[in-house]
């Protein structure tokens, strides 16, 4: 299973990345992408939207089925990943290298709070 | 504990995603579900489709059984191994199950029925034959495994494959079968594409998958079957069409004899009814969304609901059967909600693609 050591991650099955800038890349995992199947709708958050920890503010589907995507922490959606809308699939393709949006936190500390790979791993594994 | 098909270790040898449907235990994608549904419409795919039932009728009066029976009429049936898609319905006229019927001889045909209906079915025709004709005997036929290989190429492949069935399915018709030595040979399917499906017996069933792999048959799972088999506009049971909808109601209309004087089960109740649904096909203009099952459609004669709902890998568009009022015009737009939108749709006819071309647009 690739959970790359160097990124945080949801129950959920979002992956975070922190950023130089201190904003927070957003995506899904390949677990989840593999779950879901081949991708073929994104749907993005609208830019400066202010959102809570764990509201629903994506949305991906696939062949099977949609599934909605998280807020990993309170904060401003700084940027979106328009490219994907027009190419579901680079999610299926690479699914660290397709952030969906970038996310300010409100509060920085709140990342520490996310799980690490070995914790991630651990949620996969059970299914 | 769900049921395995003969080829169920070959799936999971080969990683497949398995998944229950009916009580079995088949696969739902090998990898790519979108690589599988375009092997199919372009190469060659085949799809283990074991867990559907072969039932053997035999006995004098088999036809005539039948001609009651089924809601089709097999009076059609006249040249050896021809097969006829009909519906198997209730007094008053829901749907029990679909299902094709190939005609063997004059005292012997060849059913083949859904797998979760299977026991329901069985159960039915003994009951009808115990009313009207004792003598005749129904062998359900586990022993046979069932390997439909679909797509333009995928004729081509099986002779590769089984090179003794050349000569007894080169000639084959459209939805006609063959029998030779222990197989039995169908040019039909469920993808809207040119094909066989091999019936054979279950314990050659990994060996004829392996030499069709080998043969370039790319292996395909219940994912691809299900997004080809809504772009070619056919409907899935249980999911279209159930005991509770006729098939006037379900675009099978086509497939009812109400013509002939031939007395059916469930005939005085279609005559009777004044359909007031009527199953569409939808193709999803907006943005926005799939189409899914049990999404609500709202038309200017009311309202409806999707039963069949997916993206169409060879439109690049979502598409949808839809059980809508009846008296929507084809060509008319309606709304269906995904999620908190209403998005736009054309009511279309059915099929949207066949033998790889898109017929909607």
């Amino acid at each position: 299973m690739n959970i790359p050591a160097d990124l945080k991650y949801t129950a959920s099955h979002e992956w975070i990345r922190s950023e130089a800038d201190g904003t927070l890349a957003v995506g899904i995992t390949d677990h989840a992408q593999e779950s879901l199947g081949d991708l073929v709708f994104i749907e993005l958050p609208e830019k400066g939207r202010r959102v809570a920890a764990n509201e629903a503010c994506a949305v991906v589907e696939s062949v099977k089925a949609a599934s909605d995507i998280y807020a990993p922490v309170a904060g401003e959606i700084l940027a979106v990943n328009s490219a994907l809308v027009d190419a579901p699939e680079k999610v299926n393709a690479d699914a660290y290298a397709s952030w969906l949006f970038k996310l300010k936190p409100a509060n920085a500390a709140d990342v520490a709070k996310l799980l690490d790979a070995a914790a991630y791993t651990a949620v996969v594994g059970k299914g | 504990m769900l049921k395995q098909t003969a080829l169920n270790a070959v799936h999971r040898a080969a990683g497949a995603k398995m998944v229950d449907f009916g009580g079995w235990e088949m696969p739902l994608a090998y990898g790519s579900q979108m690589e599988e549904h375009h092997a199919v419409r372009r190469d060659a795919g085949m799809f283990d489709v074991s867990h559907m039932l072969p039932v053997d009728l035999s006995g004098a009066g088999s036809r005539d059984f039948l001609r009651y029976a089924l809601a089709n009429n097999v009076d059609k049936l006249k040249l050896s191994g021809k097969a006829l898609y009909s519906c198997l319905l209730r007094p008053d006229g829901g749907v029990l199950d679909d299902l094709i019927v190939y005609f063997l001889a004059e005292d012997s045909f060849r059913i083949v029925v859904n797998a979760a209906t299977a026991d329901k079915d069985l159960a039915w025709f003994r009951k009808l034959i115990g009313e009207r004709s004792p003598n005749l005997r129904l062998a359900p036929r586990r022993d046979l495994a069932m390997i439909a290989v679909q797509g333009p190429h995928a004729r081509e492949r099986v002779w590769v494959a089984l090179p003794e069935s050349r000569a007894a399915t080169e000639a084959l018709r459209p939805f006609v079968a063959a029998s030779f030595a222990d197989c039995f040979i169908a040019r039909t399917g469920y993808t809207g594409e040119d094909g066989f499906e091999v019936l054979l017996p279950a314990s050659r069933a990994a060996e004829l998958w392996a030499a069709l792999a080998a043969s370039g048959v790319k292996p395909c799972g219940l994912g691809a079957r299900d997004t080809l088999r809504l772009e070619a506009g056919m409907n899935l049971y249980g999911q279209d069409m159930d005991e509770t909808t006729t098939p006037l109601e379900s675009g099978l209309a086509w497939t009812v004899d109400l013509v002939t004087e031939r007395d059916f089960v469930g005939k005085g109740a279609l005559l009777a009814q004044h359909a007031s649904r009527q199953l569409d096909g939808l193709l999803l203009l907006d943005k926005g969304g799939v189409l899914r099952s049990h999404q609500r459609v709202h038309s200017e004669l009311g309202e409806g609901e999707i039963t069949s709902g997916t993206f169409s890998p060879t439109l690049g568009a979502s598409i949808a059967l839809a059980r809508l009022p009846a008296g929507v015009p084809l060509g008319a737009t309606v709304r269906v909600a995904v999620r908190d939108k209403q998005l736009a749709a054309r009511v279309v006819k059915p099929p949207f693609v066949r033998n790889g071309k898109a017929l909607i647009s």
